[in-house]
């Protein structure tokens, strides 16, 4: 993911010898079945998807959107409106969403580090525990999601139970399935089920880190967490700098989880944009403006993306030399 | 270098014939015919305890019909949750069922989109014509002043069902007939440690049903006579609050229900934790929870005073199911005749019973099957103090918004907020703006 | 291996790490398992236990809602029905999977990063804004060839496939990246075709990585609902969705669906776990290079 590369590579192939001609035709041939499927899954209907977002697709043009007005740019303006309700809906279940995934990809990486960090060395039980920790993220999301709304219920879930009943911390049951507490819900049941991947991929990451190291430095006398410090988190920088990536897009663009744990109408407090998006469109039956918000959606996370990877890398290289 | 070119240019290429094909939406199947006479598909709604028991109530009856006219029908009966959306996705791409079913409040909604097959006089006279059915039944199949977009299958009304045991234990000698007594009742009740009514706070649907009702009992609508929306008038301010007050200030429905919505104050009810229920024709439900038919009561839904009636004596919507035929349809006269076939006296004879819902259609009504003491109620309730909701095109949005509006304010109630009638009016307000501008 | 830098290592860890991991592992156990137990007890649990208070003990044990789940959805199709979509979209898509990444590791040519890039961006791609129209573009297909895509399993796997190959070519390419050159370069020399350089010396090597792409695609697959919902009829209806049709009309069948909920998962969870020293080490060699 080398912003440089681009020049070098495109310049390699005029460097083979003639006789090689015929090869150049075998990576596209080896790309060509992904190339043919990501087309016809993802980018053509995302290009189908903005031209309806330049549409009026409502209810009475559904059947035949072919035959829909264009609104130009009616949708989008709708949509930014943030003065109109569905504008600052739309703004406020954007808030949500990012408060929700900054938590959640925060504490999934926090809890999973930590946990792989504290099981980097043998003790009795690792694997045992190593595999347990690997369930959630193993669970089905409707299996699992619906284990938590079990739970969450206001009358005779186990959370009301425990911090009512049992411990006494709250005056009378709370509400965690709808109101300001469903935002807590969500965040938990999305720890819950993403931490795991996140152990995962940094249990890797600390395999590759070379043991000399941590020999050297013990020699040099630096314990425990001087050693966690000084090479076990900056070790795993590049394996970070992806991971986050990859969790947050997840999380932000997550609609199985919301979608089971509160139904087709979110809570105000845990409105994610995924199912507010999806409300917008399939429940209220306006394509058009459902579109256009997905394409803001898709904008904000390409900014995002674009500037997350040239901040990071460019620190990375620095720190590389 | 040419070859990669060529390849990009092709991909390209591919891939604006793919988009221009789906630009075609369903124009290419636009029309429908009778190509395949032998065969029919029908989405029905699960109306049964489960997508199981619907399927060992329907299938003997395709069978039957399949013997008249030799016409196969395969069936599928098609979950609420999904519904709506299978219904919409097979309006977009012109691949759907022949027949189908859908909630009657959905008719105007979905006749705008312009899928379903209009039963004007030529068609309606195919089925024995409009005559046949009840009144309050034909109200809710379309927009006014259109060919209805749906034929009705099934008919149900709101009552209110009541544990006698609880009732006796609380001194209470009968059903309350306003919602005045229903709160003195509720006090009676909750002295003995039941909760008085359900509600299920989180369902749209039911949010909406209620709500409607109210609003008639206060002379309001939802929206004006020309079909504009008009959520914040002072008779649907008042009615939504009387609703939600019903929790929050009267304390007859228990904070807890603010979460339900998938009919758990039906199961409190048939557990005999909750002394009373507003429901549409239960008994099948409650039959299937192991509640006896001798255990509780049915009386009609309580009034502001007086006795149900028109106007502000309304009780109930009109409830119900109705049968579309998609225009789309490769066999419609296959379809016409199977519409034909499930509204005939001696079908909505057996399948109402097994629902324990009312026939619409006037002959099968009439039938001493549907004349016991519970069917009494929801009859007269449907022929005297019914009333369909807004037959407008934005219906289903406005299930939407109102209902998630009256979902907030019950989760406001649980969560210690106050109801004033300007924080009402402020849900009712932003409802209103997310309606579809016109 | 750990243990001989341990014994190496001139100091044990500090007390406070030991005391400090305990606790968060226990707790972090707890965290894990609540569910994982609530989920077990209660599908064993009569439908009044689970609909009245919560009680950490069941008040009798019952298989009955193993038995029930089978009857009220049709569960045992469902099943089948995700494992045929899920097996599918596995193995065509580590298949198409490995082509693409072998392709990008061992190759350069012209449009290299344009194709990366491209192929996983579409990984931050909002599922909903693309739902509406691939249903169309699949309607349309079959209405112009007759090839059933919405409403099959094929539209199904079509779909699912291309939701995992972004992630499966990027994990691939890495590490195939980490298999020597010098091993596909020398079956070359032998004469094998770049084709039988990839499977008779880089795929051999690679399984690890293999393994993990094929696990991470499959749960995908498995999982997914929102696809899944609109695509599906009666017939090709996957587990997913078809959960869904116990909390039916009337009454919440809890303990059946936890019942039905710990039936479909284990084959996965069992899987994973059985899987997971490769998943580790896949990681390890390709996705965290």
């Amino acid at each position: 993911m080398q912003g440089s590369s681009g020049g070098a590579v495109s310049a390699e192939p005029r460097r083979r010898r003639p006789g090689r001609i015929r090869r150049i035709g075998l990576p596209y041939l080896l790309l060509l079945p992904a190339l043919l499927l990501e087309l016809l899954v993802h980018l053509v209907p995302m290009v189908i998807g903005i031209v309806m977002s330049f549409k009026e697709l409502t209810q009475f043009y559904i059947r035949d959107w072919g035959t829909a007005p264009w609104t130009g740019l009616g949708n989008y303006k709708v949509s930014v409106d943030f003065d109109a309700p569905v504008g600052e809906a739309l703004l406020h279940s954007f808030f949500v969403t990012v408060a929700f995934t900054l938590l959640s990809v925060g504490l999934c990486w926090l809890i999973g580090t930590a946990a792989a960090v504290y099981m980097q060395d043998t003790f009795t039980g690792r694997g045992l525990l190593r595999a347990l920790f690997l369930v959630p993220y193993a669970l089905p999301v409707y299996a699992a999601v619906i284990t938590w709304v079990f739970m969450f219920q206001h009358d005779n879930g186990l959370v009301n139970h425990v911090l009512h009943d049992q411990l006494h911390l709250t005056d009378k049951p709370s509400f965690w399935l709808i109101g300001d507490n469903s935002f807590y819900a969500l965040l938990t049941v999305s720890v819950w089920k993403g931490w795991p991947f996140a152990f995962l991929i940094v249990m890797a990451g600390l395999q590759n880190i070379p043991r000399e190291l941590y020999e050297a430095a013990a020699l040099d006398g630096a314990g425990m967490w001087q050693q966690l410090r000084r090479i076990t988190l900056p070790s795993l920088r590049p394996v970070n700098q992806v991971l986050i990536l990859v969790l947050f897009l997840w999380t932000f663009n997550d609609f199985n989880t919301p979608y089971v744990l509160f139904g087709k109408a979110a809570p105000e407090a845990a409105d994610l944009i995924s199912v507010h998006i999806y409300q917008a469109s399939f429940v209220t039956w306006n394509f058009g403006t459902g579109s256009a918000m997905s394409v803001l959606l898709l904008l904000f996370l390409l900014l995002v993306t674009g500037g997350y990877l040239a901040l990071t890398s460019r620190g990375r290289r620095t720190a590389d030399v | 270098m040419r070859s990669i070119r060529a390849a990009a240019v092709g991909a390209v290429t591919m891939s604006l014939a793919l988009a221009a094909t789906a630009c075609g939406g369903g124009s290419s199947t636009g029309g429908g015919s009778d190509d395949s006479p032998k065969t029919l598909t029908y989405w029905a709604s699960n109306q049964g305890a489960s997508i199981a028991v619907d399927k060992k109530v329907l299938q003997p009856e395709l069978d039957k019909f399949e013997k008249q006219t030799g016409i196969k029908v395969k069936l599928e009966v098609v979950p609420w949750s999904d519904l709506l959306n299978r219904i919409l996705t097979a309006t977009t791409s012109g691949q759907g069922p022949d027949v189908l079913n859908i909630g009657n409040t959905w008719s105007a909604s979905l006749q705008a989109t312009g899928a379903l097959l209009p039963w004007d006089a030529k068609n309606l006279a195919k089925i024995g014509g409009k005559d046949r059915f009840v009144d309050s039944a034909l109200g809710s199949t379309g927009a006014e002043g259109k060919d209805p977009a749906a034929i009705p299958l099934y008919s149900m009304a709101y009552a209110l069902y009541y544990n006698k045991q609880i009732f006796a234990d609380a001194g209470i000698s009968k059903p309350p007939a306003t919602w005045d007594e229903l709160i003195a009742d509720g006090k009676k009740i909750t002295a003995k440690g039941k909760s008085p009514l359900g509600a299920e706070g989180s369902n749209l649907a039911e949010n909406i049903h209620h709500v409607f009702v109210f609003a008639k009992q206060h002379g309001a609508d939802f929206f004006t006579a020309d079909g504009k929306p008009d959520f914040t008038n002072d008779g649907v301010v008042t009615a939504v609050k009387q609703y939600v007050d019903l929790m929050a200030k009267d304390k007859v429905i228990p904070t807890g229900d603010a979460e339900y919505a998938q009919n758990q104050s039906v199961s409190d009810f048939a557990k005999g934790k909750q002394a009373m229920l507003l429901w549409q024709s239960a008994a099948a439900n409650l039959k299937s929870q192991g509640m006896s038919e001798s255990s509780y009561g049915i009386a009609p839904v309580p009034v502001q005073s007086g006795t149900p009636g028109t106007g502000a004596q309304v009780n109930s919507m009109v409830a119900g199911i109705n049968l579309a035929v998609f225009k789309n349809s490769h066999n419609l006269d296959g379809a016409t005749k199977f519409v034909k076939f499930m509204t005939g006296d001696a079908e909505q004879k057996i399948l109402n019973t097994a629902y324990s819902s009312i026939p619409p259609v006037k002959a099968a009504q009439s039938d001493a099957a549907f004349n016991t003491p519970s069917n009494a109620v929801l009859k007269s309730t449907l022929a005297t103090s019914a009333a369909a909701l807004p037959q407008v095109a934005d219906e289903s949005q406005f299930e939407t918004a109102v209902g998630t509006a009256v979902k907030d304010l019950f989760a406001d109630v649980a969560a210690g907020r106050a109801i004033t009638t300007d924080s009402v009016k402020a849900k009712l307000d932003k409802a209103q703006q997310q309606m579809p501008a016109k | 291996m750990s243990e001989s830098r341990m014994a190496k290592s001139p100091m044990a860890p500090p007390s406070s790490f030991l005391w400090s991991r305990r606790i968060f592992l226990t707790l972090l156990t707890g965290f894990v398992l609540v569910p994982v137990y609530v989920m077990v007890s209660s599908s064993l649990k009569p439908l009044a236990d689970v609909t009245g208070q919560f009680r950490w003990l069941p008040s009798g044990l019952t298989v009955r809602p193993y038995i029930d789940i089978w009857s009220t959805v049709p569960l045992a199709r469902y099943f089948v029905n995700s494992l045929i979509v899920a097996g599918s979209a596995t193995v065509c898509s580590v298949v198409i999977a490995v082509f693409a990444a072998y392709a990008v590791s061992r190759y350069s040519f012209r449009g290299k990063r344009v194709f990366t890039v491209t192929v996983l961006s579409t990984q931050m791609f909002p599922g909903i804004l693309f739902l509406l129209p691939l249903f169309l573009i699949y309607v349309n297909i079959g209405n112009a060839t007759g090839i059933a895509l919405f409403g099959s399993r094929g539209g199904l796997i079509l779909t699912y496939l291309t939701f995992s190959l972004p992630f499966s070519i990027w994990m691939l390419i890495g590490y195939f990246d980490s298999v020597p050159r010098d091993l596909d370069e020398a079956a070359l020399v032998d004469g094998c075709g770049p084709l039988g350089a990839l499977f008779r010396v880089v795929v051999p090597a690679a399984i690890p990585g293999i393994v993990a792409v094929a696990v991470y695609a499959f749960m995908t697959a498995w999982g997914e609902v929102l696809f899944a919902s609109v695509m599906t009829n009666d017939t090709t209806r996957t587990l997913a969705v078809g959960l869904q049709g116990y909390s039916t009309l009337n009454d919440v069948y809890w303990n059946q669906i936890m019942a039905a909920s710990l039936v479909v998962s284990v084959p996965v969870v069992a899987g994973f776990l059985l899987l997971q020293r490769y998943l580790v080490a896949g990681l390890t060699a390709g996705a965290v290079k």
